[in-house]
């Protein structure tokens, strides 16, 4: 998995509440076998007309934005299905940190699967990122994963909350499956215990 | 050892090893497959070189992309096709049982795990699919997960995992008539909210919920999502036991006994913590219709259309204006005014036997209105069977519904089964979502009776106003 440590760049404001899985990547999009090319259909319906052009109003559409690396939204985001092609989209399209009053918990645990920060903030500090992130290129925002910052245009910064195993496996890009073989003596001395009491299961 | 709840018990029964800071690796019971959310993860092992490490906890079985019409010719849509037989092909590669296509058994995911008895009370079971909480039915840990996390439980049957809050919903007396489990789910997302769930895991409890059968709990569960919950759960009683019993893969004579005693343990100690309480008269609770865009955009059928100015908060009054203009409905309008095109019965929501029995006993003897096209597609193939053996087909294709292949179908349109942009459908499934049955398509959820009564008189209705025949 991609590491991620620091980000600076532009954030784009959806300032929308519920944005579900389906509104992030369509279901016609969910028929690949692949995890990579997604990111030119991400918010599919809201970005593209019914012939396929570009809706010049859509957020990540306007020339201020078609490079930002974050996104500032409203509650709840990433409600709806576990399809990781979700933050697949996201990633591919070259977002790495999504803000957020709160997340739907798949999506939020699908983020670290991914390189992606999810961060959750209060409604008031996300209203001060939205008023930032509505400055577009006037507005560089800056992520520091380490010391759990978030230092906006005019020099404020706010400090977020990450749980730390979640944090350690950002910064080092760590492969979890690899980290849990590593344990594996404990699953298989669980698994004979498993199998005396519950044979069954 | 202190009082725990249903939750707490089973949480505690899989921890394999446990950090500072409470990240747990959680054994995984039972991992459900299908072709949607599994490729990336078999390409996974594969590059790694890494096998499966349980293929006899795992079963697959295709039904996302799965065609509903004449099967005989094989699936005309190419991706559709290679996502199937990359399945196949993952699963003959891997040793993992697979139903196919061509398979009585075949069916959705969380109707077949059920009925195939691989569901258990007390287990952990995963899926990549956010429906996976219909499982809790069962009082079994059930819970959808992404395909990274697939790969994961393919490798290791473990999942890394953190312990949830607890939420305790009770729903006390009992459900009047023309209620059911649905709108009883639709009414506790109304209260709470799609988010309101958010951290927890619920368990439903109380007279209503105990009252309802498997099938109603599995609809309950399976809503839990929509609440933002990823996983609701319903402690294991006598009938959890006596629809166990005897199927295919639930324990034989001798370890029966013995898993029954043990699953006869699984509830909350009296008096154990929960986080959050919620409760609800089922009285109160009236047949229940989707009027926006995300579940909890819910009202009862004799309500007219909200008018977004009366709401306070900005967040939802944007939310709802924004859903009443996708929507295509106006202030004011009485619910039972607004025409629909299509009727959808079936998903992972409403399309077992009894969902299907429901319906056909509003169908009797009626037709549906000449404007609407109403398909049923039965959950799995075993539904299908059981449906034809007591008649039910004939009841639908007589009344002028189609009577369709098993599989997800309209509920997500990945297959032919779509609204085109514009077109109303009174829904049995679980998601209104903008999009979600079709780009530009509109979706009103209700129960199966609910759905039936919309399709006989052509707009929304109230099935209290319909007969119902056995």
């Amino acid at each position: 998995m991609e590491k991620f440590d620091k980000l600076t760049g532009v954030a784009a404001p959806l300032n929308m509440i519920n944005v579900d899985t389906d509104m992030i990547i369509p279901k016609q999009f969910l028929k690949t076998i692949k995890r990579s090319g997604l990111g030119k259909h991400l918010f599919d319906e809201m970005r593209y007309d019914d012939d396929g052009k570009e809706q010049p109003d859509f957020v990540l559409n306007k020339p201020q934005y078609r490079d930002a690396k974050i996104l500032v939204c409203g509650d709840n985001f990433g409600c709806g299905s576990s399809r990781e092609h979700a933050p697949w989209a996201i990633a591919d399209f070259g977002i790495r940190c999504v803000i957020a009053p709160s997340f739907a918990d798949i999506f939020y645990n699908n983020c670290f699967k991914n390189g992606i920060l999810p961060i959750a903030l209060p409604q008031d500090q996300i209203d001060l990122l939205m008023d930032d992130a509505e400055r577009g290129a006037n507005a560089i925002i800056e992520i520091d994963l380490e010391n759990q910052t978030i230092k906006g245009p005019d020099g404020g910064t706010l400090s977020f909350e990450i749980d730390a195993a979640r944090k350690q496996a950002l910064l080092e890009g760590l492969d979890e499956i690899g980290v849990t073989l590593e344990a594996e003596k404990n699953i298989t001395e669980f698994e004979k215990n498993r199998a005396s009491a519950q044979p069954w299961l | 050892m202190s009082l725990r709840t249903l939750y707490d018990k089973i949480w505690d029964a899989h921890i394999v090893s446990e950090q500072e800071g409470g990240t747990t690796i959680l054994y995984i019971d039972r991992h459900l497959v299908h072709e949607v959310t599994s490729p990336q993860a078999f390409e996974g092992l594969r590059l790694a070189g890494r096998k499966v490490r349980h293929p006899e906890r795992t079963l697959a079985v295709p039904d996302h992309n799965v065609p509903t019409t004449d099967r005989s010719a094989g699936i005309s849509d190419p991706e559709s096709k290679l996502q199937i037989d990359t399945l196949l092909d993952n699963c003959a590669t891997f040793g993992v049982e697979i139903y196919p296509m061509e398979d009585i058994r075949q069916g959705i995911v969380h109707v077949t795990g059920p009925e195939q008895g691989f569901t258990l009370p007390g287990a952990t079971i995963v899926c990549g699919d956010s429906h996976t909480s219909t499982h809790g039915a069962f009082g079994s840990l059930a819970f959808g997960i992404g395909t990274s996390e697939v790969e994961h439980v393919l490798a290791t049957q473990t999942l890394i995992s953190q312990r949830s809050k607890n939420m305790r919903v009770r729903v006390d007396g009992e459900l009047p008539h023309g209620v059911t489990a649905k709108d009883m789910a639709l009414a506790i997302i109304g209260k709470i909210g799609t988010a309101g769930g958010t951290g927890y895991v619920i368990e439903y409890a109380g007279e209503a919920v105990e009252a309802l059968t498997m099938e109603g709990r599995m609809t309950l569960c399976n809503m839990t999502i929509e609440a933002g919950a990823r996983a609701g759960l319903v402690a294991p009683d006598q009938k959890t036991f006596d629809y166990l019993m005897g199927r295919p893969k639930a324990p034989k004579a001798g370890a029966w006994e013995m898993a029954v005693s043990e699953w006869s343990k699984l509830s909350s100690d009296d008096g154990a913590h929960f986080d959050h309480e919620i409760v609800l008269k089922a009285q109160d609770i009236a047949p229940l219709i989707t009027w926006g865009t995300s579940p909890e955009q819910v009202l009862p059928i004799t309500s007219a259309v909200p008018d977004p100015s009366a709401i306070d908060d900005a967040g939802k009054k944007e939310a709802a204006e924004r859903a009443l203009a996708y929507m295509g409905l106006t202030p004011g309008t009485p619910l039972t005014e607004v025409p629909v095109d299509k009727v959808f019965i079936g998903s992972c929501t409403n399309g077992r036997i009894e969902d299907l029995r429901a319906a056909a006993a509003v169908t009797k003897d009626q037709k549906v209105a000449a404007h609407v096209n109403a398909i049923v597609v039965p959950g799995s193939g075993l539904v299908k069977e059981q449906a034809e053996a007591e008649g039910l087909d004939k009841i639908f294709l007589e009344a002028g519904f189609e009577w369709r292949e098993p599989g997800c179908s309209m509920c997500l349109a990945m297959n032919a089964d779509k609204l085109a942009p514009g077109e109303r459908c009174a829904s049995t499934s679980n998601r209104n979502f903008e999009g979600r049955q079709g780009k530009g398509g509109r979706t009103h959820l209700m129960s199966p009776a609910m759905a039936v009564a919309a399709a006989i008189s052509g707009h929304l209705a109230d099935v209290r106003d319909y007969q119902v025949r056995d």
